[in-house]
């Protein structure tokens, strides 16, 4: 439970996190609230040579809507984002997810940009990247860079950063008028990774037909997935509940769980398809009042 | 209910008191083993198998002992020389001090790497470079059995195959003969797994040897000092270790559950790294170690329960297949190589009844640790509830209604089992009608009955149990030939104050607080002038320690006898100073007075003082006494639990909606103390029935060896225990009291086991296995839908 030696830096500014990174090559990472990262290290699964601290860089914190767009800096952490009434009254699908994250003492200090960045499908903020279609803001040594959510995740605690790149905002569509989401996962215990998770993010016009629906899942394959095929079936209808029943036995095929210890292939498939229906009927709810 | 005889200001038995412990507990102040730090102390670590049964081909130490302060990397080989790789069980088997040639378990210790630090013992582990030969372990104890079954022990002289011992109570044929004729028999295979004890403090020891003294001091964490000075005194007297020697203090300890009871392999390493070194040496597991080298449980009972078809208990019949993994490392009593099992009858009258069981080795750490459950009766009581609600769906009766017609009546105690227990007292109908009119069990029948209609799963679970604890007497229970008495050792000092010290050591249990109200009950002296020490083999008295809830029953005993000697001296004072005859003179609490003239009176704190400044002549001076309590009987609580769940079908998910458990534990010291040991027991109780379980692959290794995995309820997964009691007092206990410590954690699992399976009974489900997930249910649901 003690990691390999490492040397640790302390980043003062972007520029300097970046340029650090440059210098110390491939053998560095960044860490931002840690509480991903330093348990691998404890247990010996992740043995980086250098840790560049970034949770002390001014400015990435803030939670703010300008023009048509959400914005939240990469360094706001999970309890930042539970106490936000702008979240709270207007993106209520987060605070389904941070309350179901870890616990109160990790969410002090976990970060929504470590979650995302991390690259891990079993961290719960992924999936409601890719509901609410989000892009994600990096700055590396060759400059900024914006990221649709479709081409972050690339595998395996991987993503589209570049080994310079720091992630440092996500940008979501400004919550309006007929939108709403919703999250929730089956957890064996609080503060468990999900045995299944499903977010689900839609919105609707004025005669109640979807405009734009997002399906998100956690913990259900390798990457975070999301639900093409159940989108596709809902956009642009109005969504009945045949249609909901009809996505939840989409969402039980297109799913790629594996059995573990949370439970058997099976029973993931059975227990996504039940939360596929009801984060809908939740978000159609949220969205239509 | 009991009526407290002192004020509040005294404090005595009765009085919800402050814990005495808890400030220092609550500022950071307690004094842990690894908050030990000695002068030019080393700290080890061990190098553990990732295989669960290999042969080990090499160690090679070079790159370990290049690192810059690491001291020495120590193997079998090298205790070898000392005849100290091996070491005897508790039960007359054998365990791996460090290993020679064969890895009998995952994350046994291979060796032992010693340095300044534990940063760098940690690296110096991770370079010592072993070369294994994995082989096909043995997971399955059934298979374990097989003729073609490799012998995994040929170390032992005699020994054919992987049986360690079969063991067997009762009357065999009558209970088959009752059985073969009943109207109704169920059967069951009931499985308790491996579970671990989680204490939030792991084991360690900080061993340090003086080589111009040559005493040996030991800070452990342990349930049982004294008794684990005598065992090293016999396992090492040949190199050396006498037992004035050795002394043991087990400081604060952050939870035991029995888990600190045995001796482990690094506790031996680093005393003889001590030893040979002339230096301290810590060493402290951290949480994985911990969690996956002790187990308690891993019993497969098949039971056989036979009734009339009107619900009369006839004959209980129990056949157990006992994983012990590769070394019986059970902390039983000598005589009861399964501990108390044979409680498995239950809180029911019938005459017949057979257990028997048969313990085998497998590639597994060495089982049969405790867990909170006082020898075996987790087990017990987990087969014998289940067979119970399993007999009442069987014939359509309620449970409820079922269990009181085959309780064993409030006066038939003191009431004989059949498998030989001498039960002390109890009121099971009593206790379980204040459960059921608590929880309001009739309601609760209406409200399933109307949810069945409506297709929910909602289900009742009830537990009634007997426990027996406080072991025990002496011509039944010793340990290593040493009788499981306790004592006591009290000092009045002359200024009315005392010092009380103990055979026992609490780990949580609040010993300082309790021990001084049982003093503050019988010599009127306020309990906050009564310092409770416990755990340094070189000024407590001798005593067996804490676990299988014992203390109360045989420390607070000695307590109680030890002020009574005190007390009888005193009257012998103030009879001197009142110029009466002893026969004059009366107590009442704090105060001895002339019979008739109550205005003519000494009060404790005056007769001190005198038995020190002015005591009648040819009198030995002083005010103390020690007593070494010997129980003539143990003492059997028993409780009533009612659980009521919902179960949703789609998920599986599991509410506990609600918990209302009424215990009957005697007499109770502190009711507030009683109250926390109940909500913590519950709380261990819900963790087997729904979330805890060691599991393994098929080739040993263990998949749940972090806190991440292996699922610890917290305060979020805890239903609102609702608590209640019963007092029944034990008639052979000095101050009528039973312990309280494990009856939640034995009697809560099967009371949630058997609400789940009732709200699942409708689906035809008629046995789950715990821990029962919601996965579990699920699997179930559907298996029990096509």
């Amino acid at each position: 439970m003690i990691p390999a030696n490492f040397t640790y830096h302390k980043a003062t500014s972007l520029k300097d996190a970046i340029a650090l990174s440059q210098t110390l090559g491939e053998d560095a990472k960044y860490m931002s609230g840690g509480h991903s990262l330093l348990p691998m290290m404890k247990l010996r699964f992740a043995t980086p040579e250098h840790i560049i601290d970034i949770s002390k860089i001014k400015g990435l914190s803030y939670i703010k809507e300008e023009g048509d767009l959400l914005k939240i800096g990469s360094l706001t952490t999970q309890t930042e984002m539970e106490h936000s009434l702008l979240i709270q009254k207007g993106y209520p699908i987060f605070s389904d997810a941070v309350k179901l994250t870890a616990d109160p003492s990790v969410r002090n200090v976990g970060t929504i940009g470590g979650n995302i960045a991390h690259g891990d499908a079993a961290n719960d903020q992924p999936s409601l990247m890719l509901a609410m279609r989000a892009t994600i803001i990096a700055e590396g040594a060759n400059g900024k860079k914006s990221i649709p959510i479709d081409d972050f995740f690339h595998g395996f605690y991987m993503t589209a950063l570049e080994p310079s790149d720091v992630l440092v905002e996500i940008q979501i569509p400004k919550h309006k008028k007929g939108s709403g989401g919703a999250y929730h996962k089956v957890e064996r215990k609080v503060g468990d990774y999900a045995t299944a998770g499903v977010a689900v993010h839609v919105e609707l016009d004025a005669g109640g037909v979807c405009r734009q629906i997002g399906i998100g899942l956690t913990n259900l394959s390798s990457v975070p997935l999301r639900l093409s095929r159940a989108e596709d079936l809902l956009k642009g209808k109005k969504i009945t509940e045949d249609l909901i029943v009809q996505a939840g036995t989409i969402a039980s095929e297109d799913c790629e769980p594996t059995s573990d210890l949370r439970g058997s292939e099976a029973y993931k498939r059975s227990i996504t398809k039940t939360l596929t229906e009801r984060m809908l009927r939740s978000a159609l709810k949220r969205a239509t009042s | 209910m009991f009526k407290c005889k002192t004020s509040a200001a005294v404090g005595g038995m009765g009085h919800s008191v402050k814990r005495k412990e808890d400030a220092r507990f609550l500022h950071g102040k307690g004094n842990y083993v690894d908050d030990v730090k000695l002068p030019g102390m080393l700290t080890m670590v061990m190098v553990r198998s990732p295989y669960a049964y290999a042969k080990i081909k090499s160690i090679n130490k070079e790159k370990a002992l290049a690192i810059p302060g690491v001291l020495a990397v120590i193997t079998g080989y090298d205790l070898a020389q000392y005849n100290l790789h091996w070491m005897p069980t508790l039960l007359s088997d054998t365990q791996m001090v460090l290993p020679t040639d064969t890895i009998m378990h995952q994350s046994q210790e291979v060796c032992a790497v010693i340095a300044t630090d534990r940063y760098i013992a940690v690296d110096g582990a991770e370079a010592v470079e072993v070369d294994y030969e994995p082989m096909q372990a043995i997971v399955d104890p059934f298979k374990a059995l097989d003729k073609d079954a490799p012998l995994l022990r040929p170390d032992k002289k005699g020994q054919k195959d992987n049986h360690i011992y079969h063991w067997e109570q009762g009357d065999r044929a009558k209970t088959d003969e009752v059985i073969s004729k009943a109207d109704v028999v169920v059967k069951e295979r009931v499985y308790l797994p491996r579970i671990h004890v989680a204490s939030i403090e792991t084991c360690g020891c900080v061993a340090s040897y003086d080589k111009d003294t040559h005493k040996m001091l030991i800070y452990m964490t342990s349930q049982a000092p004294h008794a684990i000075r005598t065992i090293l005194a016999l396992v090492a007297g040949h190199v050396g270790l006498s037992e004035e020697k050795i002394r043991i203090i087990s400081p604060d300890i952050g939870g035991g559950f029995g888990g600190k009871v045995p001796v482990y392999p690094g506790y031996v390493v680093a005393i003889a790294a001590s030893f040979l070194i002339g230096k301290p040496v810590k060493w402290i597991e951290d949480r994985s170690e911990n969690l996956v080298n002790g187990f308690a449980r891993d019993y497969h009972m098949d039971c056989e329960l036979a009734a009339t078809k009107e619900g009369k208990i006839q004959a209980f019949k129990v056949k157990t297949l006992a994983d012990h993994g590769y070394t019986d490392s059970s902390a039983n009593p000598s005589k009861y190589p399964t501990g108390m099992f044979s409680i498995c009858t239950g809180s029911y009258d019938y005459a017949h009844a057979f257990a028997e069981l048969d313990a085998v080795y497998t590639n597994k750490a060495p089982g049969g640790v405790a867990y909170r459950c006082s020898f075996r009766v987790t087990e017990a009581v987990h087969a014998i509830e289940r067979m119970v609600d399993k007999l009442a769906a069987e014939i359509g009766k309620d449970p409820a209604q079922l269990r009181l017609e085959n309780f064993i009546k409030k006066d038939q105690f003191p009431y004989a089992s059949p498998l030989g227990w001498h039960y002390d007292s109890g009121d099971y109908e009593a206790t379980l009608h204040k459960a059921m009119k608590m929880i309001g069990y009739a309601d609760y029948n209406k409200e399933q009955a109307e949810k069945r209609k409506q297709g929910k799963l909602m289900g009742i679970g009830i537990c009634t149990f007997t426990e027996v604890v406080g072991a025990g007497p002496s011509k039944d229970f010793d340990i290593l030939g040493i009788a499981m008495f306790d004592s006591a050792e009290i000092r009045v000092h002359p200024t009315g104050k005392v010092l009380a010290r103990f055979g026992t050591k609490s780990q949580g249990q609040g010993h300082e607080t309790t021990y001084a109200q049982i003093v503050a009950e019988e010599l009127g002296i306020p309990y906050d002038q009564v310092q409770v020490e416990e755990g340094d083999t070189d000024t407590a008295p001798y005593g067996l320690g804490t676990y299988g809830s014992r203390s109360t029953p045989t420390g607070a005993a000695a307590a109680a006898m030890a002020a009574r000697k005190i007390r009888d001296k005193g009257k012998k004072i103030a009879a001197y100073l009142l110029e009466v005859s002893e026969e004059d003179i009366e107590w009442e609490v704090g105060k001895y007075f002339v019979k008739g003239a109550p205005e003519k009176s000494k009060t404790i704190q005056d007769v001190a003082f005198a038995a020190y400044t002015n005591f009648p002549l040819g009198m030995e001076p002083g005010f103390e006494a020690t007593y070494y309590y010997d129980p003539p009987n143990m003492t059997f609580p028993n409780g009533a639990y009612i659980c009521v769940v919902e179960v949703e079908k789609e998920t599986g998910q599991i509410d506990v909606k609600r918990f209302v458990a009424i215990d009957d534990c005697g007499n109770i010291i502190n009711p507030m103390i009683v109250e926390g040991q109940v909500h913590g027991g519950l709380t261990q109780g819900i963790a087997p029935a729904m979330y805890e379980g060691i599991e393994y692959d098929d080739e040993g290794n263990v998949l749940n060896g972090t806190f991440m995995d292996y699922l610890v309820p917290t305060a979020v997964e805890s239903p609102h225990w609702e608590t209640g009691h019963t007092i029944t007092p034990s008639p052979h206990h000095p101050l009528g009291a039973k312990g309280v410590a494990e009856s939640p954690t034995v009697g809560a699992p099967p009371a949630i086991a058997n609400a789940i399976i009732d709200a699942l009974s409708p689906l035809g489900i008629k046995h789950l296995d715990i821990p029962i997930t919601p996965a579990k249910v699920w699997e179930a649901i559907q298996a029990h839908s096509k």
